[in-house]
């Protein structure tokens, strides 16, 4: 156990540089997701700490000591690759016990570990089978053991779940909480999965095109998204992110409407804004939009703002429907989009209008040019 | 008939095409199976025709002549002697092309080296030029290393192979790079590596090559005819050669008959016992 401490981490390419300096403290025990697209520099950054790639500039050290010039088996880590890696001529037993094979353990002991580790991942019936006579998931578990069993200082983890399917990546991504939270080691975590991220992570680094945008908490992240981009990369559906124009104490929207923000210190007038706000704050006032334009003109609510929608699609899910929206009068530019979460019964079809208030404390406000979010929710 | 009407599920196409299978088979095995009759007859029997369609008496003395007794034409080598030499240079060929071809295509993918790429054409651009073009200079720098009549002049010259090194070049090419980095994150250097992962994991190819070369070393003919002037150093294949006189009557028939079929026998014996590998090895790629 470790901690992992990133000091302006930076990698290029040639003159090319693909992670514009990462530094965060990772605390020991802690279990840290590095969440964001594909090609943000995810995996690179985790290869780093790794030691497979070359760090270009800054310090990496694991438990105090500084790790850039060492090999990858003089950092006392366990990595734990997408396609498991397992080595395809060796039995499950032999996959799990050859690090410590070679780190010239007793014998005694390396069973005794292994078949620790066998018994905490269920893999004990499987120790003499070879990885091709596995199914995905038994695959992925030896994987984990092969890491377990080195009680490295640091676990690595690069996209462990998206080979498996989708029944199967939940089962595993609890099992991998379990097993993290009881034995306590520090854990790095790539994916590209913003459920996997969420659920798993003690705190959350977003990237984005080799910055690291955001690092906090799951949730804090979730409340108070610092940019547009982490805004609509955490959070399903994403948020709903529409430019607007700040007017004399309220915003224009699409199609010309002025929603009123009373109490909420706007910039000045004129300037662009994305508005920001998630579907699930978003409540309808006539989820039954029998007579919308009537309900909605009797019941003037002062105290939340309230948009007039026109719904083009409902996607029902079950439990709850998703109304994609447009603003009347707006286009139909995708940016203009408007999800609204409603009951999975509502009776909304395409055509209607909805009305729907919201929340002031549920709504994000962001620089439509560089993106970061600015004032503070109420 | 729609179906069956290609392979013939009537008996007289059936018929028919074991009759065609068992001609050709006949066209194949009739041949070897006559070099056997005449190596059991006297040389007497083999020249005057016909010679007989069933195997004679002489067998078990001729085998014993031609291995312990030793052939007068070529000095009284026996041909256990020449089998012994053809098995040595076949195998020193084989087992020497596996592990020269294995270390440059290792060196060549695992590494990165100044001029690693250059490596690679130099060993690919020998694949253009036959043996027989530098067969001299060879020759001249074999005489000069006084490796004439040794089993390492018969060897060497033929060892390095531009075809096996680029089959495991291929090879390793495909093996994932996320095996490698697992081996070096569980602390594998790259000898271990070599000798943990990447030998067990060719072992397949390194069957099917084996066969292949062995084959070619035990045949081999220019390159032994020149590098040999001792009979005792002779291989089988050059012994053969020898053995035969431009008159009839100097050339033991039945001698050279039992030469060829101890010849063939070892090629066939290595395929044969091989051949679950080979397959496997041809067919599968066990990644």
């Amino acid at each position: 156990m470790a901690r992992i401490s990133l000091k302006d981490v930076r990698k290029s390419y040639g003159a090319t540089e693909v992670i514009h300096g990462v530094s965060i403290d990772v605390d020991d025990g802690e279990f840290v997701v590095i969440v964001g697209p594909s090609g943000c520099g995810k995996s690179t950054l985790l290869r780093m700490v790794a030691g497979l790639e070359v760090i270009t500039k800054g310090t990496i050290s694991i438990d105090g000591r500084v790790v850039n010039d060492l090999e990858p088996r003089a950092r006392d880590i366990a990595m734990v690759f997408q396609n498991y890696a397992l080595y395809p001529h060796m039995s499950v037993r032999e996959n799990m016990a050859y690090g410590l094979k070679i780190s010239g353990m007793a014998k005694p002991e390396i069973a005794a570990r292994v078949a620790r580790a066998a018994k905490m991942l269920e893999l004990a019936p499987y120790l003499d089978r070879k990885p091709r006579a596995l199914s995905g998931g038994q695959r992925q578990r030896v994987a984990m053991g092969r890491a377990l069993v080195r009680d490295p200082a640091a676990f690595l983890l690069d996209e462990p779940l998206s080979n498996l399917d989708a029944k199967l990546r939940v089962q595993m991504r609890l099992q991998i909480k379990q097993l993290q939270r009881s034995v306590g080691t520090t854990s790095l975590y790539v994916t590209h999965d913003q459920v996997e991220a969420m659920t798993l992570a003690d705190r959350l680094i977003v990237m984005n095109a080799g910055r690291a945008e955001q690092i906090d908490t799951p949730m804090a992240i979730y409340e108070r998204p610092a940019s547009t981009f982490v805004a609509g990369f955490i959070g399903s559906p994403a948020m709903n992110l529409v430019p607007v124009t700040v007017a004399e104490g309220g915003v224009v929207l699409p199609g010309g409407t002025v929603l009123a923000l009373p109490g909420l210190a706007l910039p000045a007038v004129g300037s662009a804004l994305r508005f920001g706000v998630r579907p699930e704050h978003l409540q309808a006032q006539s989820p039954d939009s029998g007579a919308p334009e009537a309900q909605a003109s009797e019941s003037g609510m002062p105290e939340a703002p309230a948009l007039t929608l026109e719904v083009f699609a409902v996607e029902t899910l079950g439990a709850d429907a998703y109304a994609h929206c447009l603003f009347p009068g707006g286009s139909d530019h995708p940016d203009e989009g408007f999800v609204v979460r409603l009951p999975g019964n509502t009776a909304a079809r395409q055509g209607d209008r909805i009305r729907v208030s919201l929340d002031l404390s549920a709504l994000h406000l962001f620089d439509d040019t560089s993106g970061r979010r600015i004032g503070e929710a109420v | 008939m729609a179906d069956g009407a290609m392979i013939g599920t009537s008996l007289r196409s059936r018929l028919m095409g074991h009759f065609l299978l068992v001609l050709g088979v006949i066209v194949v095995v009739f041949p070897i199976y006559y070099v056997f009759v005449a190596s059991t007859h006297t040389v007497q029997t083999i020249l005057r025709p016909p010679l007989p369609l069933l195997p004679g008496p002489e067998g078990p003395a001729n085998y014993a002549e031609a291995i312990f007794g030793g052939v007068g034409r070529i000095g009284g080598v026996g041909v256990g002697r020449l089998l012994w030499n053809t098995t040595v240079v076949a195998l020193g060929i084989a087992v020497g092309k596996i592990i020269i071809s294995m270390a440059s295509a290792y060196a060549i993918v695992f590494f990165r080296f100044p001029l690693r790429m250059a490596c690679f054409w130099l060993i690919f651009i020998t694949l253009m030029l036959p043996v027989e073009v530098r067969i001299l200079p060879t020759y001249k720098v074999m005489v000069e290393l006084h490796l004439i009549d040794t089993y390492a002049g018969l060897i060497l010259p033929l060892i390095a192979s531009a075809t096996a090194t680029l089959l495991f070049r291929q090879f390793f090419m495909t093996i994932p790079n996320e095996l490698l980095e697992a081996a070096r994150v569980d602390g594998a250097g790259p000898w271990r590596f070599f000798r943990d992962i990447l030998l067990p994991l060719s072992l397949t190819n390194i069957a099917a090559l084996f066969v292949i070369l062995f084959i070619y070393g035990w045949t081999q003919y220019l390159w032994p005819l020149l590098i040999t002037n001792s009979n005792s150093m002779n291989t089988i294949v050059i012994a053969l050669r020898k053995m035969i006189s431009f008159a009839d009557a100097d050339t033991p028939w039945n001698l050279v008959m039992v030469t060829s079929i101890l010849a063939i026998l070892p090629p066939i014996l290595v395929v044969v016992l091989m051949q679950r590998w080979f397959v496997k090895g041809l067919v599968e790629t066990e990644k």
